[in-house]
């Protein structure tokens, strides 16, 4: 039985942020609710006041326009899978989108959860912190169970990886997110959004605590091709291993400029600047795209071979 | 600033000057002192956010309504009781299990506005205004189900327990996917696991549905 909370359902953006405390840790916002009610009932977060935000309608609906495609934070990740603009101007998330979790879940679960969903490093579920560490201050990945933990931006204190698979393709397309708090909204490119801590108490995404993700915007993406690539433990219901998104602009066969996003590799959706160096200017051909997946990973550093 | 153990104490502290909560209504003075330590469920305070007033619910009991499988039906409960525990506890409506209650294993499915979720990963407080659907509306008087039938008729359970929140996946996948190709069946019912490894028999009961029609 999870920790005893009051709870709350505003009915606008404003009257849920008002609800919410300045600090992580006292309220949590609830949407679809698949990844906080088992993190409450792990008791790795235990807040005292919930704000359900599914009430508020400003929050939902899928809106096209001329910077491209409005999606609401509410819209559950199954209302996306279906939604036919979605699937025609941007396959390769639709591609993503269909393979998320399970059917219960993609039900359930929004876009907005899904982004801000916490990381599956199993010392963070276990209530070690997203920088596990023991008595004496040692990392307690580097020579632990690290099999399932970063090969790519894991300098720092910060070995965990990003769990959101969508996010990956998202900021292959230059999908931005929308933010609302007490002072205002803003808006922040997605791959800014995510950030890697170096303390404790730093969460691994830009969002303060009395702020509510309101909105994703993708941008048109008629000059780009777009692909995404798992590759799985198991076929079905589980986060990959690791995937790759790609969205070129092309002129014929040659590449103007590409954007390459590797996930669950590193505490960030990780954009590869080397791959994407790669490709620029050259015609994609087999050997060229061997050449920039050997790039995106060039500097990786699995720091745990012998457990491999 | 919200304090966990005195809820009392809490009441008072919304009043402070610094929040923006301004708190208007302390329910509790509603009810004559000797009753105080019977008090389990009291009415929601109301606080007023924004210039709007706003309920707050719990962190004790809270009257809450539910309609389930066409039935309405009344619980006194905390919010943070999830809908499978209160299916199971209060209503004694226990074909809905209790497995992982992680939203892993499937075995809670029921179906939430005619769609397939996960029981025991939705508060109970936040189920009240969702139409529920659960394994037990599936039979008609002593007729099962066409899908119970099917897996009864090919062997489609071993040690049962994960079997209603099969059921009632099949059921609901099979009205959206009348002919579901393998890829369909792979991707629409991979949020439920069996460890007796009776899939083949699910595949198999499915398959016969598709001859008959669901």
């Amino acid at each position: 039985m999870m920790r005893a909370f009051d709870y709350v359902s505003p009915s606008t953006k404003v009257e849920a942020i008002h609800l919410l405390e300045t600090r992580w840790g006292k309220t949590e916002v609830l949407a679809g609710g698949t990844d906080l009610v088992a993190l409450m009932k792990d008791d790795v977060v235990a807040p005292m006041r919930l704000v359900n935000i599914k009430d508020i309608k400003e929050l939902k609906g899928i809106v096209s326009g001329r910077e491209g495609l409005g999606i609401g934070a509410l819209n559950t990740l199954d209302e996306l899978a279906d939604n036919e603009e979605l699937r025609r101007n941007y396959p390769a998330l639709a591609d993503a989108l269909v393979d998320v979790a399970s059917t219960q879940i993609r039900n359930v679960a929004t876009l907005g959860g899904n982004l801000c969903q916490r990381p599956r490093c199993w010392y963070f579920r276990k209530g070690f912190g997203l920088l596990p560490k023991d008595e004496a201050g040692k990392d307690l990945v580097s020579e632990g169970e690290n099999r399932y933990h970063a090969i790519l931006g894991n300098d720092g204190p910060a070995k965990f990886v990003s769990p959101s698979t969508i996010a990956s393709a998202l900021i292959a397309y230059g999908a931005k997110i929308r933010i609302e708090g007490s002072n205002g909204h803003r808006e922040v490119p997605l791959n800014e959004f995510y950030r890697i801590p170096k303390t404790d108490i730093e969460r691994e995404y830009d969002l303060r605590a009395n702020e509510i993700v309101t909105e994703i915007v993708i941008p048109s993406a008629q000059d780009v091709k777009a692909a995404h690539y798992e590759v799985r433990q198991k076929e079905a219901f589980d986060w990959p291993l690791a995937v790759a998104a790609v969205a070129l602009k092309m002129n014929g066969s040659r590449v103007l400029s590409a954007r390459i996003v590797m996930g669950h590799v590193a505490p960030v959706p990780w954009r590869s600047a080397e791959a994407e160096q790669l490709l620029a200017g050259s015609i994609i051909s087999e050997e060229t795209a061997r050449r920039a997946g050997e790039a995106g990973v060039k500097n990786a550093t699995p720091p745990f071979a012998q457990c491999l | 600033m919200l304090k966990r153990r005195s809820f009392v104490k809490k009441n008072i502290l919304l009043n402070n000057q610094t929040n923006p909560l301004t708190f208007r209504d302390v329910t509790f003075l509603k009810f004559p002192a000797s009753h105080w330590r019977y008090r389990i469920v009291v009415g929601p305070q109301v606080i007023t956010v924004a210039g709007k007033e706003v309920l707050v619910h719990g962190p004790g009991k809270v009257p809450m309504q539910f309609t389930i499988n066409h039935k309405k039906y009344k619980a006194c409960l905390e919010p943070r009781v999830t809908l499978l525990d209160t299916l199971r506890d209060q209503f004694g409506l226990t074909g809905a299990k209790r497995v992982c209650d992680r939203a892993e294993c499937g075995a809670c499915t029921v179906l939430m506005n005619k769609k397939a979720m996960y029981a025991c990963s939705v508060l109970a407080i936040e189920a009240q205004a969702a139409e529920i659907l659960t394994v037990e509306s599936l039979m008609r008087e002593n007729t099962l189900h066409p899908v119970q039938q099917a897996f009864v008729d090919n062997d489609a359970s071993q040690c049962g327990f994960c079997t209603p929140g099969f059921v009632v996946a099949c059921s609901v996948f099979l009205d959206e996917h009348p002919s579901p190709t393998p890829e369909d069946i792979r991707r629409g019912l991979a949020g439920n696991f069996c460890r007796c490894g009776t899939y083949d028999g699910i595949k198999k009961a499915i398959a016969q549905r598709m001859q008959r029609g669901a």
